[in-house]
Order: structure tokens, then C-alpha cells, then sequence
């Protein structure tokens, strides 16, 4: 069982960044270390505010230092694989495959096999796709390669639809988000509601030892979940919602905020599992009505045209669906929902 | 040692003495017992150091080869018909990538109609992949090819698929010489990647190719699969210096000299065409056939000189493209074979239908009496397909055509496939 992280009274600097230098050593960042390995390093061709290139680079520099710099890394197509790899560049400094779109857990699975057969058990592996080449082309293999219990790490960076390709929908598109298979027309624009696939809650299905959510607002609890990740043997895996600003239509500055946004308003909860179990959860601060996410987005601007309030109603009814099945707030707080007695 | 054993056992047997890393598993008839038999060998412990993944589709079978093979894992797997089609893609990705996977295809129809027999219709959904495909003839040369295609598909970094026809050959008892773990060890070297991941020296596989390499990419990988041309009879012969035994190669003449008719086949069915051409020859009938070991590769020159002489090629073929013909006969005309002839394709066997002697003797009588066309179907049931062409023309709404025949044969048993027309 991981014990729930103690609260740490940070100096706060008007954000929850945290000024590094007041952790104790062995607590500070990854990313802040100089004998970092910059895994994925600089010079890729991601969009500017790619939250995918920001959680692939700390996840992946996380697994190198908790594994003595011994990765194998095997990406699904998409996004990551494009733009790290238009040959003769490669963003990456370590070993690395790209195979197909829907098949990189099993990959991963056949080099965990390889290292098992040649005693290399030092080596490690780390699989990683977008929400579509986890949720759906890749669920299938992801799902036995849970099943089996194969020595895989795998991280699903997830964006909610299909970018690579031009912002198609995916099985992670959240409900009335527009993408270009589900445009802002007709009598029930963007996304439909009671679809989609929650893959966490799914790999927890599959009992393996550790599940965990992040986001790239808390680049901190990213390298810590990783950490945990790669101290677990077996299936693992990690789902990190990363904003694009191309898909969903936000200001490239405001990746940070907007995954931040997510995990406050309930939509993204943020928490750990182990075999099949949550043992721990980041609570919301400030609680946040959905409404302040969604309108910074212009995939969502179709809700703010005539009277859509309805719809943002069922999407704040989602957050606080969320907020009760995980215990995102803390009861103490002030948002904490009031009972009342009548 | 020579053993009275299953061609599915006797491969299994093989591939262990080629000390397999990671072997993939997915069930399909008739591969089965091959996977069977390896997954009971590493559990004893017969097969050391090799990891028996148990996957959840042909997909991820070949997936999951791809990434043994690409960290410099010695890996096999086997498959046949629909579970080929399933792994199509990762088929393709294991030739791009040039990763030595060997993979048994236990040869069977493709659906729909649904059909677990035999026939090459699988192998040749494949043929353009970059697969060195390798075609046996008998279970021994099955179990002589799986030793041989490790080493050629490891020297030069490709696959290789050993197709074997599906129950004939996989289901069969015969008797069949295994060699020795120390003879395969003497033969077959550890494998030696020419790319691997590894930690210690990372590099990226897989990389985007635009249109300014993507061509030359695919040339090298054509200039390999010719190399193969070369590689395949040289381990052959040193396969048969090593084991006493001719097996491999190329092409197969037989009884081809001063023949006016050369039958061209793939496969168990050479051993019905040599019977007969045996019969034939016993009484004077000019005939011989060629088997072809090598499908791609396609060995063109050898098939040429092979075919040399010979007033008409019949090639009798287990597959054929719809709205096209022949796959093998056309390949077989592009080499050229009978400059001045006709090459003619027989489609025979499709979904397990027997290729009787009987047959294979009326089509070599027909053929010189030059009364068979460029493509002809052998044993076609002409009553039941102009039964559901009539039903079609009387009726639109007139059903699945599979059913209708089937419920044909059933109400007319006198013209079921028991009488065995020929």
C-alpha cells in the first residue's frame, strides 16, 4: 500500500510551482537535476505548449534514473513518434521503437520477453501511445499485455482525441467536445454524451499492481507516480493528461493552467491505485466550476452560442460524479459539499 | 533419428533444437499442435531460456515477436488462413524493420465461406510483405526448412515463413528424421543482430521515411530478398553436406528431362503429380513437374531452366486472385518460362478439396491434347454452379450463395463430392 503523501507547506509563489531548492535533495525534480538524461531531447518538431512532449520528456528522464539509465522505450504511432522521428533527426537518447499504431504494449511485451529469456532483468521497458493508440486501436493488445502481467510500464498521453491525424474523436473525447468527426452542428453538438471509455478504471479492472492519473500542471506528482510506477514489477500504467492546444483550441500558454483546470474541476481526477484499489488521491484546492475550463477552450466554444447551459450542466454533473467517487475534496474544506438538515 | 511422428510435432521438434528466445501463441486450426507442443517443451524445460507468451490475437502474436526479435531475441511463432490476415500489418512492419522472425504457416483457406482446409489462398494475401516464403513439400522438408530458414533469415535479417499445407502435412504421420540438438547447434550459430536495442547502445527504430528515402528503403529491401536467390541454395547445399540430406533450395525438377508437359506445383500435392508422372513416364507419356520451394524470393532463372524444353507448363495452384487468375502461373510467365507457350493455371485443392491421381492424370491428357485453357478450374461442379446462377437470375432477394449450395449438395446427394468427379 503507497502511503498517502503527507502535505507539504510549500512557499507559494502565486501558483503551486515550488521552488526547488527548498526540497530536501533527494526530493527535488528529475528535470532539475543536470545529469538529467534529456531522453527526448530538444529540436523536436511538437507544437508550441505540446502538453504530450512535456510528459513524454518527464516521464521518460523519471524511468531512466530509477532504472540506472536502462530503458527501452517503444512508442505507438502518433504525435510523439512524428515528431520526434523525421529521419535523419531523432529526439531520442535512448533506445527506442516504433512499430505500428496499435501495437506497442505487445512490442513492449516481446522485449520484456527477450530481456526474461536473456537474464537481463535490469533492463526495463516503458510503452507509450496517445488516448488513440491506447483506448482504442491499441486496446486489445494493451488489455493482454495487462492480462498477462507482462514486466511493461506502460504511459497513455492523453489528449482526448485524435490530433496527429487533424483532431478527429477518439474513445477519450469527452462529452461535447468538437473535434472533426464530431463538429458543433446539428441539434446536439460535438461529442455525444454517454460514450467513451475510462481507462483507468479499466486497467484497475485488470487488477495489475499499479495505476495511477497525472497531469503536466503537477510535474512533480508526474516524476513521483513514475517512480512508484518503476519500483512495481508487472503491468503498470500511467495515464497523463496532456492538453494540445491545436486540438482543443487554447492559447499555447495555457497548457499548464487548462490541465490544471481539469483536475480542479473534478473532469480529470488525479489519483493512485494498486491492484485494482485507489490508495490515494490528490485533492482539488480550489474547487472550480467546469465553466472556467471550458471556455478557455474553442473546442467547447459552441456552448457559450445561445442557450447550451443544459449541456454545461451535464458536464458539471460529470465533475461532481467524480468528485464523490474519488473524495476530491477534502471534507474540511470550504468546498466541500454542506449537508444541510431539513 | 528417424521417428513415426505428426508434422506438427515433428516442426515443434525442430524449432526447439533452434533454441527459440520468446515463441508468440495464438490458436488457429491447424497450427495448433505446433504450438502446443513447444508451449509443453518449455515448461519441462526441454526448450532452456525461452519465454511461451500465451497472446490475445495473431496481432499481437507477431507484435510481440517484433519486439523479442528487435532486442536481439531469437523468436518464432505459427499461424495459418484468417489469423495471417489479422497480423497482416505487424507482417509487413517485421519486414520493413528487417527482423529475422520465423513463422510456420500451417496453410489453409480464407473466409468468408469459412473454411479450415487447406489451400495456399493465405500465403499468397502476403506475398508482396517482404516474407522470404518457403513452401514444403513433405513434413521432412518442413522440419529441414524451419533449421534452414533461422539461418537465412538471420544472416540476412528478414523473415522467413515456412508454409506447410494444413492437416496434410501438419496433421500427417510420418515417418520423419530429427536431427541431433548438437548437429542444429553446429549449423545454426546464436543469433547475432544487425540492429538491437539495447540501453548501452540506444538508437531509434522505426523512424518516419518521407518520399525523399522511402524508395531506396524499399529498393535494399528488394536487393535482400535477392539475395536470397543466392542464400537459399548455398545453406541448402551446406545443409545437405551437414545432414546427409537434400532439402531446400529453390526449384525441385523431376523427371523433367525431355518432357513436352511440365506440371509446376507448391507444396504436398508434388507428391500426387510425381506419382502420376511416374505412371506416365512408365508408359512412355514425355511429362515431369517442378516443384517450387522458394515463392518469394521468386527464383525466376531457376524456374526457366527448369521449365526449358517443355512444349506447356500447367501450373496447378492451391490459390488464385479473383477477377484475375492464377498468382503462381503469372509469376511462372514472368519468368519466362515457355516463351512460346501458353503457361496454363490450374486452380486445384481450394479449401481442402482433394487433388486426386485420377485428376492430375485427365488434366496431363487434356493439357496435350491442348484442350485446357490459360485458367481452368480442376473439379469444378459445373450442375451446382449453374443451379445458383439460375437462382440468382430468377430472383433478387435469392440468398447467401455458401448456404444455397451446400442445401444443393444436401437435397441431390448423388452429386456430392463422395463420387469424386473428376
Amino acid at each position: 500500500m503507497i502511503p498517502v503523501p503527507t502535505p507539504v507547506r510549500f512557499y507559494q509563489v502565486g501558483s503551486f510551482a515550488v521552488g526547488n531548492r527548498l526540497l530536501d535533495p533527494d526530493q527535488r525534480t528529475v528535470q532539475a537535476d543536470t545529469a538529467r538524461t534529456n531522453s527526448l531531447d530538444s529540436g523536436h518538431r511538437a507544437c508550441q505548449g505540446c502538453g504530450e512532449a512535456l510528459g513524454a520528456r518527464y516521464v521518460l528522464d523519471t524511468a531512466m534514473r530509477a532504472s540506472d539509465n536502462k530503458v527501452v522505450a517503444v512508442n505507438a504511432t502518433g504525435c510523439l513518434e512524428v515528431f520526434s522521428t523525421p529521419y535523419p533527426e531523432s529526439s531520442w537518447r535512448l533506445a527506442w521503437i516504433h512499430s505500428l499504431f496499435g501495437n506497442a504494449p505487445a512490442v513492449a511485451t516481446g522485449i520484456a520477453a527477450a530481456m526474461r529469456a536473456k537474464g537481463r532483468l535490469d533492463v526495463r521497458v516503458v510503452a507509450q501511445g496517445g488516448d488513440g493508440g491506447t483506448v482504442d486501436i491499441g486496446f486489445g493488445t494493451l488489455s493482454g499485455m495487462f492480462e498477462r502481467n507482462d514486466d511493461v510500464l506502460y504511459v497513455c498521453y492523453d489528449n482526448e482525441a485524435y490530433m496527429n491525424t487533424g483532431v478527429q474523436r477518439s474513445g477519450a473525447t469527452p462529452p461535447a467536445a468538437r473535434t472533426a468527426t464530431t463538429e458543433a452542428v446539428g441539434p446536439a453538438p460535438g461529442n455525444p454524451f454517454g460514450q467513451g471509455k475510462d481507462l483507468p478504471r479499466i486497467a484497475m479492472a485488470h487488477e495489475i499492481s499499479y495505476v495511477a492519473t497525472a497531469t503536466v500542471a503537477d510535474l512533480h506528482d508526474l516524476e513521483a507516480k513514475t517512480i512508484r510506477a518503476m519500483a512495481h514489477r508487472g503491468a503498470r500504467y500511467l495515464h497523463v493528461l496532456v492538453p494540445c492546444p491545436l486540438g482543443w483550441g487554447a492559447a499555447s500558454k495555457d497548457t499548464i493552467r487548462l490541465a490544471r483546470l481539469a483536475k480542479e474541476t473534478g473532469l480529470f481526477p488525479v489519483f493512485e491505485a494498486e491492484h485494482g484499489e485507489v490508495v490515494s488521491v490528490a485533492k482539488i484546492r480550489h474547487k472550480t466550476p467546469v465553466v472556467e475550463y471550458l471556455k478557455a477552450q474553442r473546442r467547447y466554444a459552441h456552448l457559450f452560442k445561445g442557450d447550451h447551459q443544459d449541456v454545461i450542466d451535464q458536464l458539471q454533473a460529470l465533475a461532481d460524479r467524480n468528485v464523490g467517487r474519488y473524495g476530491l475534496v477534502d471534507p474540511t474544506s470550504a468546498d466541500a459539499p454542506q449537508l444541510t438538515e431539513d | 533419428m528417424r521417428r513415426q511422428l505428426e508434422g506438427s510435432r515433428a516442426v515443434a521438434e525442430a524449432v526447439a533444437r533452434c533454441r527459440p528466445e520468446v515463441v508468440c501463441a495464438y490458436p488457429i486450426s491447424p497450427q495448433t499442435h505446433i504450438i502446443e507442443a513447444i508451449g509443453a517443451m518449455v515448461r519441462t524445460g526441454a526448450i532452456e531460456r525461452c519465454e511461451f507468451v500465451n497472446v490475445e490475437s495473431e496481432f499481437a502474436a507477431m507484435s510481440v515477436s517484433i519486439g523479442a526479435s528487435a532486442a536481439g531475441a531469437r523468436a518464432y511463432t505459427a499461424t495459418a488462413s484468417q489469423g495471417l490476415l489479422y497480423m497482416a500489418e505487424a507482417v509487413y512492419n517485421a519486414a520493413g524493420l528487417g527482423l529475422p522472425i520465423v513463422m510456420t504457416l500451417a496453410n489453409r483457406a480464407l473466409g468468408a465461406p469459412i473454411n479450415i482446409w487447406n489451400d495456399h489462398s493465405d500465403a499468397m494475401s502476403v506475398r508482396d510483405s517482404g516474407w522470404i516464403q518457403l513452401f514444403a513439400e513433405d513434413n521432412q522438408e518442413a522440419v529441414d526448412l524451419h533449421i534452414q530458414a533461422f539461418r537465412l533469415a538471420e544472416e540476412l535479417s528478414l523473415p522467413v515463413m515456412v508454409c506447410m499445407d494444413g492437416f496434410i502435412l501438419t496433421h500427417a504421420m510420418e515417418e520423419v528424421d530429427l536431427p541431433s540438438q548438437a548437429q542444429v547447434d553446429d549449423f545454426l550459430p546464436p543469433y547475432s543482430p544487425r540492429q538491437v536495442l539495447d540501453p548501452a547502445d540506444p538508437l531509434s527504430i522505426g523512424a518516419m521515411v518521407g518520399p525523399e528515402a522511402y524508395t531506396e528503403v524499399r529498393y535494399l529491401a528488394h536487393l535482400r530478398q535477392l539475395d536470397a536467390l543466392e542464400a537459399i541454395p548455398r545453406i541448402g547445399t551446406e545443409f545437405a553436406a551437414a545432414f546427409g540430406r537434400d532439402s531446400g533450395g529453390l526449384v525441385h525438377p523431376y523427371r523433367t528431362e525431355g518432357a513436352d508437359t511440365v506440371l509446376v506445383a507448391m507444396g504436398s500435392v508434388l507428391g500426387t503429380i510425381k506419382d502420376v508422372v511416374d505412371d506416365q513416364r512408365d508408359v512412355g507419356i514425355p511429362v515431369g513437374v517442378v516443384g517450387i520451394t522458394a515463392f518469394r524470393p521468386f527464383p525466376f532463372a531457376a524456374v526457366r531452366a527448369a521449365c526449358q524444353g517443355a512444349e506447356r507448363i500447367v501450373v496447378v495452384e492451391k490459390a488464385f486472385s479473383l477477377g484475375f487468375g492464377g498468382v503462381l502461373s503469372s509469376d511462372v510467365t514472368m519468368a519466362g518460362a515457355a516463351p512460346h507457350h501458353l503457361v496454363h493455371s490450374v486452380i486445384a485443392g481450394l479449401g481442402g478439396r482433394p487433388i486426386t491421381k485420377a485428376a492430375i492424370a485427365s488434366l496431363i491428357e487434356r493439357a496435350r491434347r491442348g484442350e485446357v485453357g490459360s485458367l481452368s478450374f480442376l473439379d469444378l461442379d459445373e450442375d451446382l454452379i449453374a443451379g445458383e446462377l439460375a437462382r440468382m437470375a430468377a430472383e433478387r432477394r435469392s440468398g447467401p450463395v455458401a448456404e444455397n449450395l451446400l442445401r444443393d449438395l444436401a437435397s441431390a446427394p448423388h452429386r456430392s463430392r463422395e463420387t469424386g468427379r473428376a
